[in-house]
């Protein structure tokens, strides 16, 4: 048995994993429970978040604000980006069938992954962290890195201010009502195409959040796009799609099940999760907290 | 009168003789066309005729091409066997996580084949003992020809190719076999009535039809082909990898459905044949391929929705009326 301060740092480590997959999550979950689609490209706007944050970065150089600076205008971009795909392209494809929309998402990953080839390269890129959050702070005899713990706030802070406007706010009012029946919502006066832009935009703006705060943690390279994406499809199938608090919780399993998983059985911890995820689609396939859909 | 051509004969008697006519490299990439097409005619039955969105078909592909895979390495059973024994095993997965999948609706549907197929990716990826894990299987050996050499003498035109040419016969043989088949399946009362589920699923249901063991047998159909198109593939490729399962393989396969057109026979064999094609004519000048897919699909989408099936039916039909007009 691993000794207690071990097991600690895992379920720590575990932690900070589930947080990042929450803010990525979130907004596929979001997209999939208003829009109904299932958007690849979201793995694609994380990646572009953390190489826009790169080159912010980059541009500025390093100071006491820079990163963060960089972290804002890198999910802005990653958010505008988003905006400009829904109005111009996606809209005409909502009367259509699902195939050709979930391809559509497709092509925007073969082709910004290619763009964003062209533009950074291959190699990869890393980005320190920001000044203030490099130390470390000792907890029960784990050694546990500042920015660590910023993301372990971060992540139930912006599910709080995220459920607080969902629940409390007129636009979250219609977010929920469009969820449930987007006709009448629509015949009720309320310009859904406009509120379908604002909701991409908003998952685009978290899905970029989220690669640029990983920046400090993980290598920028070509690829993170179609990995991170699966990650956030089973954090979402095991929650419950478009479920906000089923996400939060499937972030949760997936980044403890992973961390505990590499511990006891190092082999088998990517498929514990899948088989995880599939035992969840049997029994119910709506996930864990969301809801059944006709 | 364009109907009444025997297109498909035409095509099968063309492509006997690309070895003789063609370079050893336009053999292998007609090799490549024919499995691919295959496996791209399969997902039709389940997208063009069921009307069923598949985004996890590369499971029934990579399984296939593992069981025939490892039979004929680790096992050394003949091709005989280990060919009809990708279709069993990908019968088999198709079954059990068709039943789950065909009781989800549309999105829903696409969403549980993606997992299912992760989950076979899964674990292809990790099983070392059984499949190689993340290195895959290399140096999978090609069924063997020397019966053929025996009997050569006494037939003509047969004997003195190369192994990967015999190969490229057989695959040839075994296709257009397959693809009559499904040609067969589709044409059946049982085709039919999927094409009914497709068009009206509530009306099907209505008349007394069990619409999800339809849709449950075309996807175990869909699967058992796509299972030989996979055990096809991974002698070909000479190797059999984790990736064969990966959920991109499933979008590349639905671009080639989607490109020659969804709902007629031979439109996806022809989307995987341009697509080959054009991935051979692209790579040779940028390395960009994804690009150049992405812009096709996003021009498909868009301009295209019909493919290239569609669009020269439009085409032929135009003409065919401006034809008898004058």
């Amino acid at each position: 048995m691993p000794d207690l301060s071990f097991v600690f740092a895992q379920s720590i480590s575990g932690l900070t994993a589930a947080m990042f997959l929450f803010l990525i999550a979130s907004g596929l979950s979001l997209i999939f429970g208003v829009l109904r689609v299932l958007n690849f490209a979201h793995g694609t706007f994380y990646m572009l978040g953390a190489y826009s944050a790169y080159q912010i970065v980059q541009w500025l150089g390093t100071g006491p604000v820079n990163f963060w600076i960089a972290a804002l205008g890198a999910a802005l971009t990653v958010a505008l980006l988003g905006g400009i795909v829904e109005r111009f392209l996606f809209q005409r494809l909502y009367g259509k069938e699902e195939l050709y929309q979930l391809l559509f998402t497709y092509a925007l990953v073969l082709i910004l992954g290619d763009v964003a080839k062209i533009i950074w390269g291959t190699q990869q890129k890393s980005i320190s962290r920001p000044p203030g959050l490099t130390g470390a702070v000792s907890i029960f005899g784990a050694t546990i890195p500042y920015y660590n713990l910023f993301i372990i706030l971060l992540g139930p802070a912006i599910a709080l201010g995220f459920w607080f406007a969902l629940q409390r706010t007129r636009v979250g009012r219609f977010i929920r009502a469009a969820a449930l029946d987007r006709e009448t919502l629509g015949a009720l006066g309320v310009n859904v195409n406009a509120l379908y832009t604002g909701v991409f935009v908003l998952a685009s703006f978290l899905g970029g959040l989220g690669g640029a705060l990983i920046t400090p943690m993980r290598a920028i390279v070509p690829g993170m796009d179609t990995e991170v994406i699966v990650e956030a499809f089973v954090v979402v199938v095991i929650g419950g799609l478009g479920s906000f608090w089923g996400t939060f919780l499937g972030a949760l399993i997936y980044g403890q099940v992973l961390s505990f998983g590499i511990l006891f059985f190092p082999r088998f911890s990517i498929f514990s999760i899948f088989a995880l995820m599939a035992a969840v689609l049997i029994i119910r396939p709506w996930g864990l907290l969301g809801r059944p859909l006709k | 009168m364009i109907q009444k051509v025997p297109w498909a004969l035409i095509v099968f008697v063309a492509a006997l003789f690309v070895p003789v006519a063609g370079s050893r490299y336009y053999t292998f990439l007609a090799n490549d066309m024919i499995i691919w097409a295959l496996f791209a005619t399969s997902l039709n039955l389940l997208v063009g005729y069921t009307g069923l969105v598949s985004f996890g078909h590369a499971a029934y592909f990579g399984i296939g091409a593992y069981a025939t895979g490892i039979l004929m390495k680790k096992a050394g059973v003949s091709f005989l066997l280990a060919f009809p024994a990708a279709g069993v095993v990908a019968a088999l997965f198709a079954l059990v996580f068709g039943f789950f999948c065909v009781r989800l609706t549309r999105i829903y549907f696409a969403m549980l084949t993606l997992a299912f197929a992760q989950i076979v990716w899964a674990i292809c990826f990790k099983w070392n003992e059984v499949t190689g894990g993340e290195q895959g299987m290399p140096e999978i050996p090609y069924p063997s020809f020397e019966w053929v050499e025996r009997v050569a003498p006494w037939l003509p035109f047969v004997g003195g190719y190369k192994t990967s040419e015999y190969f490229y016969f057989l695959t040839l043989l075994l296709v257009a076999a397959c693809l009559w088949l499904l040609r067969r399946v589709v044409g059946s009362p049982f085709g039919r009535m999927l094409t009914t589920i497709r068009e009206n699923p509530e009306r099907a249901e209505f008349i007394g039809v069990n619409v999800r063991r339809y849709e449950l047998a075309a996807f175990v159909v869909a699967g058992i082909f796509a299972g030989l198109s996979g055990g096809l593939f991974g002698i070909f490729n000479r190797g059999v990898f984790p990736d064969f399962a990966y959920w991109t393989k499933s979008s590349e396969v639905l671009i080639m459905t989607l490109l020659g057109g969804m709902g007629t026979f031979f439109g996806p064999g022809i989307g995987a044949l341009v697509l080959i094609l054009l991935n051979q004519q692209i790579v040779s000048y940028t390395q960009y391929w994804p690009l150049v897919l992405g812009t096709v699909l996003v021009v498909l989408l868009f301009g295209f929705p019909g493919g290239i099936a569609g669009a020269l039916g439009a085409l032929s039909g135009r003409l065919l009326r401006r034809a008898r007009g004058a």
